[in-house]
């Protein structure tokens, strides 16, 4: 199978704090990777280089290989402007554009990047593809604070969508949400898996093994063991792996 | 522990000193509005409000072209330093944390405690002498310079209260770090900016110091950058301090004109920043 992210001795720090250290692992194309680990192990951080907005922290550094089919994402040639249009994100806590109509929200990606034109049936399209359009088809210009906390999470799966990435990044896109929420968000990653490559940072280890082909354990800043999901929950390897699934600790 | 009885007894005496106190600054506010109204209302009338000023000895005559001509000025006053004001603001929020940043902040403080006539002589000697005359332009340059400490500092703040996820979702779809800021986080901030710009213009059209030696005055009506040009505030100052008993009365209905024009800015000031957190 095509790996679409390779990533090969990743480092990162903020500042003098060593985030991530040295972690290599791989994604199939038209997979999704769960990431499990407690608070402060370098989830967050992980996903954050892979679209390089890591590196907009102020005082963060990181070095090691991280490439999206097959193209070094440090390579001098390649623009993080234009790798985020490849590689999309969806954000722990729902952050539609306030000021902007749900509709604007969908297409904000192609409009705040000065594209001009009116796009109702891409927005129609990514709104379906984030099972939204049916709860917003009768006011797509009213508000998008208009919507309750799940449905302004689906929006901003939307909006993601909307720019066509190949990858979608994750960040615990339902810990702020209540479990029916949930539920419409992990149906939804299991549907988007047919076209798009996944990496879903979670909290929730019923979510990761729910929605994952495979589930990568970070503790503190290390990767300690990465595999199919199906053995990391009923035969990890590492004890300490065993040890966080089973709820020992964490 | 003291009682329920003693705290009870002190509360009432506090908030009792309290509503003193209120009461207290509150009369000079009341008895100046008072003291405008009650002298100005009289010489109110609709020639007022257009005609321009009448001749010593002849009745009649209003303040039409220095309330249009307070208007220019500040037209022109924002023109310049609004962009310069919010776009120093933007920087400084968004780059501010620098030397840079710190040294521009630094000389925005200095500026906001220049006194408003010593900013008057800078004009004078920026615009004024190499114009060979004084115009309204100079008058503008001179609000300008007014305006933009205030306006930089409370841009800055205002595009600091920006959320950070808000910036994110954008630059993760993808937008480029300055169409973000103008975009985004601009667009985010712009109802406070504007109250800020709002209350910052009713502070400008008050000001007589600036404008004395810039935009100078004038009898008729102007629309040239520069010209001599009225101004409501310099009108009522030479009114004032003229020994006719009429262009007295005239000073105090022109000052019930600034005050209701400012008034009425800083009141829309308000509900513009009231709307905003509905």
């Amino acid at each position: 199978m095509k790996q679409k992210i390779e990533v090969d001795g990743l480092n990162a720090w903020f500042k003098n704090n060593h985030a991530l250290k040295n972690v290599s692992l791989t994604v199939p194309e038209n997979s999704v990777l769960a990431i499990i680990g407690p608070s402060g192990c370098g989830k967050s951080t992980f996903v954050r280089c892979i679209n390089r907005m890591h590196e907009l922290v102020p005082g963060a550094r990181q070095s090691g290989k991280v490439l999206v089919d097959g193209q070094d994402l440090h390579a001098k040639r390649m623009d993080p402007v234009d790798l985020r249009r490849r590689v999309g994100m969806v954000f722990q806590r729902a952050n539609p554009f306030p000021t902007m109509s749900i509709f604007d929200n969908v297409v904000a990606g192609l409009k705040l990047n000065g594209v001009h034109g009116d796009f109702p049936a891409l927005v129609e399209n990514s709104l379906r593809q984030a099972a939204l359009w049916d709860e917003v088809k009768d006011r797509l210009r009213h508000s998008a604070l208009s919507l309750s906390g799940g449905q302004q999470q689906r929006l901003c799966i939307a909006r993601a969508l909307a720019v066509e990435p190949e990858v979608l990044l994750m960040d615990e896109p339902a810990s702020a949400l209540d479990p029916i929420a949930t539920a419409r968000i992990e149906e939804l990653i299991r549907e988007l898996r047919e076209s798009f490559t996944i990496v879903i940072v979670t909290h929730n280890m019923q979510q990761a093994a729910r929605v994952s082909d495979a589930t990568a354990f970070f503790y503190m800043g290390e990767l300690i063991e990465h595999g199919a999901t199906e053995q990391i929950f009923t035969n990890p390897r590492e004890s300490r792996t065993e040890d966080y699934v089973t709820g020992k600790f964490g | 522990m003291t009682s329920l009885r003693t705290r009870k007894v002190i509360n009432y005496f506090m908030s009792a000193l309290c509503g003193l106190a209120l009461t207290i600054a509150l009369v000079p506010l009341v008895s100046l509005l008072w003291l405008v109204v009650s002298r100005g209302v009289a010489g109110l009338s609709w020639t007022f409000f257009t005609a321009t000023p009448a001749p010593v000895g002849e009745s009649g005559g209003g303040v039409g072209n220095s309330i249009a001509g307070t208007l220019y000025i500040v037209g022109l006053g924002c023109a310049i330093g609004v962009p310069l004001g919010v776009g120093a603001g933007v920087y400084l929020a968004e780059r501010g944390d620098s030397r840079l940043g710190d040294a521009i902040r630094f000389t925005a403080e200095v500026l906001s405690g220049v006194p408003s006539i010593v900013v008057g002589i800078v004009a004078y000697g920026l615009v004024v002498l190499p114009m060979r005359r004084f115009s309204a332009l100079a008058g503008g340059v001179a609000l300008a310079v007014l305006m933009v400490p205030t306006l930089a500092r409370s841009t800055e703040e205002l595009v600091r209260l920006v959320p950070v996820s808000l910036r994110e979702a954008s630059l993760a779809l993808g937008v480029p770090q300055w169409r973000t800021s103008l975009r985004v986080v601009l667009r985010t901030a712009l109802g406070g900016i504007m109250t800020a710009i709002l209350l910052s213009v009713a502070r400008a059209s008050g000001e007589t110091a600036p404008l004395l030696f810039t935009s100078l005055n004038n009898q008729y009506w102007n629309w040239r950058p520069d010209q001599p040009t009225a101004s409501l505030t310099v009108q009522i100052f030479n009114y004032a301090v003229s020994p006719y008993q009429e262009w007295h009365d005239k000073a105090w209905s022109a000052a019930l004109v600034l005050l209701l024009l400012v008034g009425s800015l800083s009141l829309a000031g308000r509900l513009l920043s009231r709307r905003r957190f509905r």
